[in-house]
């Protein structure tokens, strides 16, 4: 290798790395633009006024999230309800039911639905998921139901590919283990299969939640954004991610540090889902 | 390897062009043009573009930025000089009262419910209380015996102000009352669910939806400038201090014959 050559081997791995570094760089500046926006507001208005508060009124001085950040968990765990089932049973069937040809059209199909635009999700939900809710079961149509239910859908790609991932590399020793013991494929699924991925099925359920409770769009169009905590599945609500979005365009003072005020909460929200998600992937490699 | 490097200088190049022709841009010919920057309300956004973009036909020398915002941002803006003309959908807080306004039309708020409801003419005390939270179903004004599905505007809103000034009369819009984020979605709501209620500007009330008399009132344009009709707001013009002479030109051609017509067409209440 000439001097030259070395040169531009040095010069390209230095471009990398900084461009390698941005990203950190990236997520460092969100943090602190949040935080200094967001952090002045809780120390004017308190932290219990804000968090426990039941009041939204920015421009009145009241910055209550409390019924924000109930509605945010209510739409996530409906979506998890409703998604998990699913995904779970899409991730066995893809790993130990499918065929090949069945795996060649399901994978591509999964990663289409992850690809979907969230506004495509909000406007079949307005379209087709709230006039049914009106028609059969009453309400506005613009509820905690169809929000979990269009949710629920968005969240499956996520769920299905960890997993799958997960329960396809339980080592084949334990199903044929299991197998001859006597054991029939379903018992084998149940009993051996599914604990030894399931710390990989947690991850991927805690992700599917992350994504929910971010979600932001298709919650916009199909919530109905009430301020208040709803008391049944047909009641409209309003999410944390739903009220930033909601509101900014007009915001200006304390109510714009209010809106970064529940960015802060949906931040640390997201980091301690994260969290815990990446606890279960390393418990997994633990095992 | 050598392709590699390769494609990355020109990566570099192409960065290091963007960025000079960029710089460029900057620094450009500023004075050169009359160049008038407005930006406030998103309600009058749409009506100003629409002048502005005849108003640079005749003057082609003009050059007119419209951005939104909303209400609140236009008119801080102006107290910050940053703009030459605020816009705002609701008339002006008793603190922002130094600043100069000049009212380029009038705008209808009206009370829409779907075209199959069979009510067409509430009080403006059932309307309060239908928003306030105490008038839950369809029944306590005359019709089914069905929840009421209110929607309003998000908080910070101009129509909202208007609405909360014009017909709430001090009291609180309900909580447990739906919320949208532009007068678009909100009609969408009202001409999908039968049984829904809010309120939109009246220039875009069409056959989707209903208007809903208010004390035996119809929302025409007509009942506006006879005076009868009373949730009107004015669509509002800022300027802090006199405006200059280049300014001064585009709102004279706003408030001329050409002008209001051009609003009136839109669906507005002129002045003329």
């Amino acid at each position: 290798m000439t001097v030259t050559a070395l040169k531009k081997e040095q010069f390209v791995k230095f471009v990398l790395t900084v461009f390698a570094l941005s990203s950190l760089l990236f997520l460092f500046l969100i943090f602190a633009f949040i935080l200094i926006e967001g952090l002045p507001l809780f120390h004017k208005a308190g932290l219990k006024n804000i968090i426990f508060g039941l009041k939204w009124a920015p421009t009145k001085g009241l910055f209550g999230i409390f019924p924000m950040i109930i509605s945010s968990f209510l739409v996530t765990f409906g979506a998890l309800l409703i998604g998990g089932p699913m995904g779970l049973s899409c991730a066995v069937y893809l790993s130990e039911y499918s065929g090949k040809k069945m795996k060649m059209l399901l994978k591509p199909a999964l990663e289409l639905l992850a690809g979907i635009p969230s506004v495509v999700y909000g406007f079949l939900g307005v379209i087709y998921i709230v006039p049914l809710v009106r028609n059969f079961l009453g309400g506005s149509g613009f509820s905690l139901l169809a929000t979990s239910i269009i949710l629920g859908i968005m969240i499956l790609p996520t769920i299905i590919s960890i997993s799958f991932d997960s329960i396809a590399s339980v080592p084949k020793s334990f199903r044929e283990g299991s197998l001859a013991m006597g054991a029939t494929k379903w018992q084998t699924l149940y009993k051996v299969v599914i604990p030894a991925a399931k710390s990989g099925i947690m991850a991927g359920f805690i992700l599917g939640m992350g994504r929910a409770i971010g979600e932001t769009m298709a919650v916009i169009m199909i919530a109905g954004n009430a301020l208040k905590i709803p008391t049944g599945i047909l009641d409209p609500l309003r999410t944390l991610t739903g009220n930033i979005a909601l509101e900014l365009a007009y915001a200006t003072g304390d109510h714009r540090q209010g809106l970064f005020s529940t960015g802060v909460v949906l931040l640390v929200i997201i980091m301690a889902l994260n969290y815990i998600a990446n606890f279960w992937i390393k418990k997994k490699r633990l095992n | 390897m050598i392709q590699m490097t390769r494609l990355f200088y020109i990566f570099i190049f192409l960065v290091t062009m963007t960025a000079i022709s960029c710089s460029r841009e900057g620094t450009g010919d500023k004075d050169d043009a009359s160049t008038i920057t407005i930006a406030g309300s998103t309600s009058v956004m749409p009506f100003t573009e629409k002048l502005a973009e005849y108003f640079m036909l005749d003057h082609p020398d003009f050059v007119i930025n419209v951005q939104g915002g909303g209400s609140t941002a236009g008119v801080q803006a102006c107290l910050n000089r940053t703009v030459d003309i605020g816009m705002s959908s609701r008339n002006l807080k008793d603190d922002e009262k130094t600043l100069n306004t000049i009212t380029i039309c009038n705008d209808g708020i009206a009370i829409v419910v779907h075209p199959n409801n069979t009510i067409n003419n509430l009080t403006l005390e059932q309307i309060r209380d239908i928003f306030n939270g105490r008038i839950k179903n369809w029944k306590d004004l005359g019709w089914i015996d069905r929840r009421i599905d209110a929607v309003t505007r998000e908080e910070g809103s101009g129509t909202r102000g208007s609405f909360e000034e014009l017909v709430m009369n001090k009291m609180e819009i309900d909580d447990g009352i739906m919320v949208q984020d532009s007068n678009g979605s909100v009609k969408e709501i009202i001409a999908t669910d039968p049984y829904a209620i809010g309120y939109i500007s009246l220039g875009l009330l069409d056959k989707r939806v209903k208007g809903l008399a208010i004390d035996g009132i119809a929302p025409t344009v007509e009942n506006i400038k006879n005076g009868s009709y009373l949730i009107v707001r004015p669509f509002l013009f800022i300027t802090n201090g006199t405006p200059g002479e280049k300014v001064r030109l585009f709102i004279d051609y706003v408030l001329s014959n050409d002008g209001q017509t051009i609003l009136k067409k839109e669906g507005l209440i002129d002045i003329m």
